[in-house]
């Protein structure tokens, strides 16, 4: 840097874009702020990239679902079909149903963008979800990103409601029965339950309105909104810098990586491009939700083995898990999906945004961690993670109980009870045989030289929430008589 | 902070050594294949596009250029080795103390004058709760519609097409999809007409609704509010395709399986003189999901 004569830096200086950004910086300033940018580290570890996909999938999905708005039409008119995919022809169907079947045969270049839009949908959830694992087993909530926790929490809120939203656009048969039971759910709800599906849906089922206020809440509202929160997100991941795992020089204090000029930024826009390359091939060759074949909505209609896409479809298996159970009451109703749908949303969502409180509660931990925990160092947490994934993957296993029954020859109902049992087996079993495995992989570490960091006391009898103020009591006692 | 006057991983006098050679050879191949991709892609829009081969040379396009970034990243230039200080993110008890000096400062300037604050805060809350009003137009006030159908007494059946059912249209063993007359598009109306092959176990009330061993129910699965397509009339279930909630035919479509909690609401009918289906009256319940005040 200061080697550069400053003959060859006036020389370099005539370049038309360093001219322009001496222009702006004339105007604006920031030379110091963007070199600390170039100079950020990022930690080398494969599980950070995560995020960055869940980033390049919401990239891809712009760019895609931008092309996919100049040819898509919500309305809800029914008109006739006379394109060029001959089964439909002469049928009747909403202009939205058209305008997608259109898109995809006789839009040049449409079904591939159509189709990239939809895997990089389902991949864009995933990585949420993988990076919110990675998130979680590893601690990197605590303090001081709790906030970016539920920035996190949020947006994987908003991609689950706005691939719903995606999908539910194009008014094909398997669409319109998702809507069908996302409106039963909302009419669920206790006390405003008919108020909010009048709401939503502009009157009763399937509703004059709900295609069009979709379209603007997928294309407008909840893409604004993500971005917005992208943004947020990877200022504070700035603000707060990376974590990172112990060991190898790395500090509380300190950060090792890459610097992003020019490794990290050259290896990430790297990663983009793979991830649009798999995107792409995905979207070529394999196909995905061929509405042509499941045919405009009839709400008098439906198709057997209707599964939703796969973020949906933990929801989808616990509406058909849970036993009918409806209460009645004072000539009021609590109907049965109420509670494995609107009120386990509820539950799931809330437990999400809650949990670095809920856990700095039991642990009394509320001090700074920039370090990263292994997961078998918090052997409460790990397992208590592997349970609560073990309960979500049998309700999202249990939402095909159909089609394993058919596949497999098996009887529904034996297939139905079977998950009903699992669901509440298994994440007890998960959580002791990974709770045991955490003890054991960490005491080989032990006897290997490997000092573990200090586990904090989990304490339990805080449980006992009815017990909390003679706890606080108890607690204050010996201070005030000393 | 990297040292930038430290020198490269790979010094200029190294650049021959098989190592630099090699991830040149590499680097260059992936940008020529992403070169080639995107021609090709190109040329088969150009041709009037294959969406296949489009999804094949628009892979190749971005991959090329991803892996030959990664590749270029990777032989090239320097990694794992650069170190950041971390900052205290908290502000000091001197920063804080300013701050709340300087907020207090125009917090007391502000709260002098109470009678403008609390003017001002009401006509806040005031134009808040004016604008929650709007919210109202998004949607009817839920009323009768969510409990009844089109169904009124002497509203004869027809098929979603529009024609007249008559009751020898429905064979034993057969299952007609109905809807009241002028109606069909009446989502919450739809009916469905099953002449079983065992006689039907009226209920108490209603056992002048199954002329001819006909009965009639809503369609409507009272679970979600699917549409109950599946008959088996071997057995004389309904099935609910999509949480397989099972309706008993015989007993007042009764759930005996799955998810369901309420049996479908059924239709009372009768066989007017020409042999038309007509009901007589509005189904014996409201019809699809459960809700809060579904009973009053």
């Amino acid at each position: 840097m200061t080697t550069t004569s400053p003959a060859r830096r006036q020389k370099r200086d005539k370049l038309l874009t360093r001219r322009a950004a001496r222009w702006l910086d004339a105007r604006l300033g920031g030379a110091k702020y963007a070199r600390t940018a170039l100079g950020k580290v990022f930690p080398d570890h494969w599980s950070f990239l995560l995020g960055e996909l869940a980033l390049y999938a919401f990239v891809v999905l712009l760019a895609t679902g931008v092309y996919l708005t100049f040819f898509f039409h919500p309305g809800n008119q029914i008109v006739t079909y006379h394109g060029s995919y001959a089964p439909l022809h002469g049928v009747q169907m909403s202009e939205a149903y058209r305008s997608a079947v259109e898109l995809s045969f006789d839009v040049r270049a449409g079904l591939v963008m159509r189709q990239i839009h939809h895997w990089a949908a389902l991949l864009f959830v995933a990585s949420i979800v993988v990076h919110l694992m990675r998130i979680f087993f590893t601690g990197a909530f605590r303090r001081p990103r709790e906030v970016n926790w539920m920035i996190g929490v949020l947006l994987l809120i908003l991609a689950i409601f706005n691939g719903f939203a995606g999908y539910s656009l194009l008014d094909d048969q398997l669409s319109g029965t998702g809507l069908r039971i996302a409106y039963s759910i909302t009419l669920s709800i206790p006390l405003a339950g008919t108020w909010l599906a009048s709401l939503l849906f502009g009157g009763e089922f399937p509703g004059p309105d709900i295609i069009d206020r979709l379209y603007v809440i997928h294309i407008l509202l909840l893409p604004a909104v993500i971005a917005l929160l992208i943004g947020i997100h990877l200022f504070l991941v700035v603000r707060h810098k990376h974590t990172q795992f112990g060991g190898m020089g790395r500090t509380e204090e300190n950060v090792v990586g890459e610097a992003v000029w020019p490794s990290f930024a050259f290896k990430s826009l790297g990663l983009m491009m793979l991830v649009a390359a798999v995107l792409a091939a995905l979207g070529g060759l394999a196909q995905i939700n061929p509405i042509w074949l499941y045919g405009p909505f009839d709400p008098a209609e439906v198709s057997s083995a209707s599964q939703p896409d796969w973020y949906m479809g933990w929801l989808d298996g616990s509406l058909r898990l849970f036993p009918p159970l409806e209460i009645r009451a004072f000539g009021f109703e609590v109907p049965a999906p109420f509670f494995p749908g609107a009120l386990l949303a509820g539950i799931t969502f809330g437990l999400l945004f809650a949990w670095p409180s809920l856990e700095a509660l039991f642990t009394g931990d509320r001090r700074v961690h920039h370090l990263l925990d292994r997961p078998r160092d918090r052997p409460v947490r790990t397992s208590l993670g592997v349970a609560t994934l073990s309960f979500y993957t049998v309700l999202t296993l249990a939402a095909s109980n159909d089609v394993i029954a058919t596949t497999f020859g098996l009887s529904v109902n034996a297939v139905l009870l079977t998950f009903r049992a699992l669901v509440i087996v298994l994440p007890p079993i998960a959580a002791l045989v990974t709770y045991r495995l955490c003890n054991e992989l960490q005491a080989r570490d032990i006897a290997g030289g490997y000092v573990p960091p200090d586990r904090p006391r989990v304490r339990w009898e805080l449980l006992r929430f009815w017990r909390w103020r003679a706890m606080r009591r108890a607690s204050r006692a010996p201070s005030t008589a000393g | 902070m990297s040292d930038p006057t430290a020198p490269d991983p790979i010094p200029e006098d190294a650049a021959r050594t098989a190592l630099a050679k090699r991830g040149e050879r590499l680097t260059t191949l992936s940008f020529a294949v992403s070169i080639f991709g995107a021609l090709a892609l190109a040329v088969v829009y150009w041709r009037g596009g294959q969406p296949q081969l489009e999804g094949i040379f628009l892979c190749l396009a971005l991959g090329g250029l991803g892996v030959g970034m990664i590749v270029w990243a990777r032989y090239f230039m320097p990694h794992g080795t650069d170190v950041e200080a971390r900052h205290q993110i908290e502000s000091t008890e001197e920063e804080i103390d300013a701050f709340r000096e300087e907020f207090e400062r125009g917090e007391h300037i502000l709260t002098r004058r109470s009678l403008l604050v609390r003017m001002g805060t009401a006509a806040v809350a005031a134009l808040g709760v004016a604008l929650i009003f709007p919210i109202r137009s998004l949607g009817p006030r839920p009323g009768k519609g969510f409990k009844s159908t089109p169904y009124r007494k002497g509203i004869r059946l027809v098929t979603d097409d529009g024609t007249l059912i008559k009751a020898d249209d429905v064979s034993v063993d057969g299952v007609i999809t109905a809807f009241p007359e002028g109606h069909t598009d009446a989502a919450d109306a739809s009916t469905l007409l099953i002449r079983p092959n065992e006689p039907v176990q009226a209920r108490p009330g209603r056992e002048s609704w199954t002329p001819g061993n006909l009965v009639a129910y809503s369609k409507l699965c009272t679970h979600v509010g699917c549409p109950v397509g599946l008959y088996q009339a071997g057995v004389h279930l309904l099935l609910c395709p999509c949480h397989q909630s099972t309706f008993d035919v015989l007993d007042g479509a009764r759930p005996i399986f799955g998810p369901a909690a309420r049996s479908l609401p059924q239709l009372p009918i009768e066989v007017d003189g020409e042999g038309y289906i007509v009901a007589r009256g509005d189904f014996s319940g409201p019809t699809g999901p459960g809700f809060w005040d579904r009973d009053r």
